[in-house]
């Protein structure tokens, strides 16, 4: 194990908390970003995929896992995010390098105008509200044809960077290497919040806000940065979703979207921006994977390709089940106890992650 | 000495209950003022009248000579008061260091835009913030617990952690409700040191509830009973302790008059 010693009040700001995890990030970004060397283009369209929905899971989580709110609704703030982008090169005739950061901060007023009324809720009645608004948002899309196409929906354009043309089928290393890259920024954003009174303000939130209003930290309206900040970094993965499938509709992002999108959170491990990529890679890589094992099955059965309809939601259902009874901390904690365990090996004890159930927990004022 | 803080026959009414019945007195800067009375008697209703969780139906409460009722519950830390709660209000899923970072909230400087970018002037503001929280932890000897999670440790330690969150502050007034509650007569005999040096090395004004009668005889330097949301009698703890009214609340009249049959 490893132990740190600490000379400054720097090494508890710096990102890294020793030079052997930098060293660990740095050969992670390089495998990141050789990646089109190393796979096939199907492989790179599904990592492609894994980092908008990682992307996407970041802003949810920063909601979720850092302030404490619920939402049942974030699907609609991929849509603001999709189609304020499409439509502000459609019909504005933007570049994408302005269209996309203005689609994020749409995104973002969009999530701040949803706190401002739902400031108040709490726990399953905020979880009402915000599952409203992603039904409304479906039905929104339908009513503004004019502007959104409706049921047909609209066709996203290819991205094109100063006369550079991004399209998925053509080049497919591009528009992955764009992602990755607004993944790195967002990465970098999110922990930035996190080190900083504005995240602290987040968990304070979440863990007590009466406690929270005591030490000075304005509710209502850190609960709306919260709201403001997770719509639009949703916003964006929408946009990187929208030029991604080419075409959407008001289908795309229904309400089982939204609850994809929480139950990747969850499964990956509430309250760190590793949950949102372990999320997102069982997200992105479970309906191949299940795709895949099924034809091996009916191929080695003899029986041909069939399709089992409501499977891979089944399969979901499980899996969600499995983590919220024996790990609630999710993939990321498992990950922390397996890391644990061979670090103090043979020390490691069962109870090591337990907490200790806090009691004198009565009369919690609201 | 001049009036820090000012309660003004403060009334508060929950249904048909008074749990504050026009209740006034005035803590002086720098003297450390006692909260004492059976359960129910209003104290912690006190406090949260003067956090402004709860508004009272009649008076006014002045804090360095300004009244406090028009100003929202997250203003009052910023005007320098800090609290502790008598069922400990910590934030669990997160680190002693971090829950005293919270406490500087007051302090801060930064905004969301370069917080976000995290400039060189954000950094400089964390390792203030940092520099201010370690005097903290040094007052209160929380060096083993600084990287621990609060959801794992026991409710002694808890209990310092939340005076030191207020600390962190950096108060003019703090409040605290019930600090040894629970504790055991070392961790009480900390506390009453602590209480001594916040008054006389940090210039903090304490304004505390107890019930540990002992404590309060120790360190305050003005005790008010309560009971049932009624002022029964301010003074030196000594006076309080012997006053028949208080008598009267704890033990009760009959009682009384049988002792002294």
């Amino acid at each position: 194990m490893r132990t740190v010693f600490k000379t400054s009040y720097d090494a508890d700001i710096d990102l890294f908390r020793h030079s052997a995890q930098a060293g660990w990030y740095v050969l992670l970004t390089v495998i990141a970003v050789a990646l089109p060397w190393l796979v096939n283009t199907f492989w790179l369209g599904e990592a492609t995929n894994m980092l908008i929905w990682a992307i996407a899971g970041m802003g949810l989580m920063l909601l979720v896992g850092q302030t404490g709110q619920a939402s049942l609704g974030h699907a609609a703030f991929l849509a603001v995010g999709c189609y304020a982008n499409v439509l502000l090169q459609q019909r504005l005739g933007l570049p994408f390098i302005l269209s996309f950061p203005l689609c994020g901060l749409i995104a973002g007023i969009a999530g701040v105008l949803v706190a401002i009324p739902t400031a108040r809720l709490h726990g399953i009645y905020l979880a009402i509200a915000t599952l409203a608004i992603g039904i409304l948002i479906d039905d929104l899309i339908v009513v503004a044809e004019p502007l959104t196409g409706g049921v047909m929906g609209l066709f996203a354009p290819d991205i094109s960077i100063f006369g550079l043309t991004i399209n998925r089928y053509g080049n497919p290393w591009l528009l992955y290497w764009l992602v990755l890259f607004v993944t790195v920024l967002v990465v970098l954003a999110y922990r930035n919040i996190q080190r900083t009174p504005l995240g602290r303000s987040f968990a304070a939130i979440r863990d007590s806000e009466v406690s929270a209003k005591a030490m000075g930290v304005n509710v209502a309206k850190t609960k709306a940065v919260s709201f403001g900040l997770s719509a639009a970094i949703t916003g964006l993965a929408g946009a990187l979703m929208g030029h991604f499938a080419g075409i959407f509709n008001n289908e795309t992002f229904n309400i089982i979207i939204s609850i994809q999108l929480l139950l990747m959170i969850v499964i990956g491990g509430l309250g760190s921006i590793h949950g949102a990529f372990f999320g997102a890679m069982v997200v992105a890589v479970l309906p191949q994977a299940i795709a895949i094992s099924r034809d091996l099955v009916t191929g080695a059965l003899g029986m041909g390709s069939v399709a089992i309809p409501g499977m891979e939601a089944a399969i979901f259902g499980i899996i969600l089940m499995v983590f919220i009874l024996f790990e609630p901390m999710g993939i990321y904690g498992r990950w922390l106890k397996i890391r644990t365990y061979f670090e103090l090996f043979p020390f490691y004890r069962r109870d090591m992650f337990r907490r200790q159930r806090s009691y004198l927990k009565t009369e919690r004022m609201r | 000495m001049t009036a820090l803080l000012e309660l003004d026959h403060v009334t508060l009414r929950f249904g048909g209950v008074t749990a504050v019945d026009d209740v006034s007195f005035t803590v002086e800067e720098g003297e450390v003022f006692a909260l004492v009375g059976p359960n129910g008697a209003g104290k912690s209703t006190v406090f949260n009248l003067v956090s402004r969780f709860y508004d009272p139906a009649a008076g006014d409460i002045r804090f360095m000579g300004e009244s406090i009722l028009k100003r929202p519950p997250h203003d009052i830390a910023r005007l320098g008061i800090a609290r502790t709660f008598q069922n400990i209000e910590l934030f669990e899923q997160a680190t002693v260091l971090q829950n005293l970072l919270v406490g500087r909230h007051r302090h801060r400087g930064t905004w969301l835009l370069n917080e976000v970018l995290f400039t060189p002037f954000v950094r400089n503001e964390e390792r203030r913030h940092r520099a201010a929280v370690e005097k903290v932890i040094e007052f209160l000897d929380l060096q083993p617990y600084r990287e621990k999670y609060i959801a794992g440790l026991p409710y002694g330690v808890r209990k310092v952690v939340e005076m030191g969150r207020a600390l962190a502050l950096e108060p003019k007034l703090l409040l605290l409700d019930e600090p040894a509650s629970g504790l055991s007569v070392e961790e009480t005999q900390d506390v009453a040191f602590w209480i001594e040096d916040i008054k006389k090395q940090m210039g903090i004004t304490v304004l505390m509830v107890e019930h540990d009668m002992h404590l309060v005889a120790t360190v305050s330097d003005r005790v008010l009973a309560l009971a049932d949301g009624k002022m029964l009698a301010l003074g030196t703890p000594r006076e309080v302790q012997g006053h028949p009214a208080v008598v009267e609340a704890y033990i009760g009249a009959h009682a009384k008059s049988k002792v002294m049959a």
